[in-house]
């Protein structure tokens, strides 16, 4: 049998952080009472226009340039249409001919194997980044045969970020989105949070035979973590691949994940080709951004988006982050990826190190090995870790200046744990667990032992 | 109020879409070369022109939170809520398939 090449991409959507919606003054908030966050524009009432919010763009042009983007000076607005009760204008207002950014690119890392020594980077090249107006949310009462519809979300701003079929399975694509995850809350232009669906991803999907063009593909939706991604985009291609082998056809459709079930099915509302009917929205002139050289003389700077200024002034992205924790503390790459990828650890294991005379690559160890396995166990975040980076650099000083051992040091840290607010070394005298350094005391000791044995 | 069926021959007499009568389909052609001749321009390299607004300046507005929390006036046209919500049928409901040669018109 001819082997397949699967083929993935994804279309991801995540919500601009900012306070007030893309067109609108109404607030950006989860979880808020239905219809309590929505002007008199995002119920789309007649005579109200969009007004752009500065904040979303410069979110969009900070992605576009952390993900190595051309910056289009020059985007367009258009109205994408399509009847649904959670879109109350009838069209979404986004960005369809000419984008805000377009051709970058996001490098991730895999291990190989699930071995976390060997890892290996890959790249997916970023096709575009658009503007876009989120929609509603519908709540189906099958019940009583109806939706309810909150628009509180209708409105908010969102960055499409759309990557081309570069991966291959489920594992690349949620090593993608992690990164880009990564990403976006180092900027700080998307809090990025999949539960929250602050992160939305589809995926598209298809597979070929080597040599042959791409086949039919299906696009994925209703995934909520970077688990169910990767398990849908595997279940995805298998069942191609099966359909396939078994001498059948894939449609072009949209299928939905069912987590429970762990499979995809097509999803009800999306049959048939949709006619989005693009036109250019009437209401928004083209958006012109400036950088250092096109910079107008006498603009009001409100008014006036600079891409250099910005540039300048992008933090270092979780690559850079990555190198810089290696570079300074001598420890592994994989051990920055282990850091980076738990919130607010990398900033724990600096305090330790700031603390304690205990050497960074020895810090490390106990960081990723008890600390992190320790919150693991108990679904803790470092925020709310019992023990402090103080407590653990005390006690990795104990160990330090050989007051005790390592064997001692665990069983120290097994009683801070339960948050008793001893010291390190109040649990120590405690429970006696000194070195004895007194060599004289060691010989008697070791003598009775002998004795002991002697009159057995 | 039900649309009588001489009123649905009028609009689509004055819609020209009536493809019952081959007079009709003739109107139609015409009014579509007609509109053709647009093709007789040259527009290589130039760019199409979606407004006369296009040298206006986009206004940026500053991100802060001037409106909502008009839930009540919001609600007030509903004909239907529910706790707030607004309420919809379920889904999209798609039109009926037809068989070749039906219309909706009824009496045709």
């Amino acid at each position: 049998l001819a082997p397949w090449i699967p083929v993935v991409g994804l279309e991801i959507h995540a919500q601009i952080s900012s306070k007030s919606k893309l067109f609108s003054g109404s607030q950006v908030q989860f979880a808020a009472p239905p219809n309590s966050l929505v002007s008199f524009f995002d119920a789309s009432l007649p005579g109200t226009l969009p007004v752009l919010n500065r904040r979303c763009v410069e979110a969009a042009v900070m992605t576009g340039l952390a993900l190595n983007c051309s910056i289009n000076k020059k985007s367009l607005f258009d109205r994408k249409h399509y009847f649904y009760a959670d879109l109350p204008a009838g069209y979404q207002i986004t960005q369809q001919r000419v984008p805000i950014a377009v051709n970058g690119s996001l490098s991730y890392s895999l291990c190989i194997d699930n071995k976390m020594s060997q890892m290996v980077t890959k790249t997916v090249r970023i096709k575009q980044i658009q503007l876009e107006q989120d929609s509603g949310k519908s709540l189906h009462d099958d019940t009583r045969s109806q939706t309810l519809v909150d628009l509180n979300r209708a409105g908010v701003g969102l960055m499409e970020v759309v990557m081309e079929p570069d991966m291959c399975c489920g594992e690349e694509a949620a090593a993608a989105v992690r990164e880009l995850q990564l990403i976006l809350q180092t900027l700080g232009s998307s809090q990025a949070v999949m539960a929250e669906g602050q992160l939305r991803v589809d995926a598209n999907v298809s597979v070929h035979h080597p040599g042959e063009p791409y086949g039919v593909r299906t696009e994925v939706k209703n995934i909520n973590s970077l688990r169910f991604l990767a398990k849908a985009i595997d279940y995805e291609i298998q069942r191609q691949i099966e359909e396939l082998e078994n001498g059948g056809t894939i449609l072009n459709e949209t299928r939905a994940f069912d987590s429970k079930l762990g499979c995809t099915v097509p999803m009800r509302d999306k049959e048939g080709k949709q006619d989005y009917r693009f036109m250019p929205e009437p209401n928004l002139p083209p958006l012109i951004l400036y950088d250092a050289k096109s910079l107008p003389a006498n603009m009001n700077h409100q008014q006036v988006i600079n891409i250099d200024w910005i540039h300048e002034r992008l933090p270092d992205l979780p690559s850079v982050k990555r190198e810089k924790l290696v570079e300074q503390y001598g420890i592994l790459p994989e051990h920055s990826f282990t850091l980076l990828n738990e919130d607010g650890l990398a900033e724990f294991f600096e305090s330790v190190v700031k603390q304690t005379q205990m050497k960074p690559k020895k810090v490390i160890g106990w960081i990723l090995n008890d600390l992190l396995s320790y919150l693991k166990e108990h679904s803790l975040t470092v925020k709310e870790s019992p023990v402090s980076s103080f407590l653990l650099a005390d006690l990795l000083n104990l160990l330090e200046k050989k007051e005790i051992s390592s064997t001692a040091a665990k069983q120290v840290l097994a009683k801070l744990w339960k948050g008793e607010g001893k010291t390190p070394l109040e649990i120590v005298k405690e429970q006696k667990l000194e070195l004895l350094q007194d060599q004289e005391e060691l010989e008697q000791i070791c003598q009775a032992v002998i004795d002991g044995q002697e009159n057995e | 109020q039900k649309v009588s069926v001489e009123e649905l021959d009028h609009l689509e007499h004055l819609a020209l879409v009536d493809f019952r009568d081959l007079e009709g389909v003739e109107r139609l052609q015409k009014a579509i070369q007609f509109a053709d001749q647009l093709h007789e321009v040259n527009t290589d390299g130039v760019e199409p022109m979606d407004s006369v607004l296009e040298d206006r300046c986009l206004y940026l507005r500053e991100d802060d939170v001037t409106e909502g929390n008009c839930t009540k006036d919001l609600l007030q046209n509903a004909r239907e809520k529910v706790e707030e919500y607004f309420v919809a049928p379920p889904g999209n409901i798609p039109l009926p398939k037809l068989e070749e040669g039906d219309t909706f018109l009824q009496g045709s």
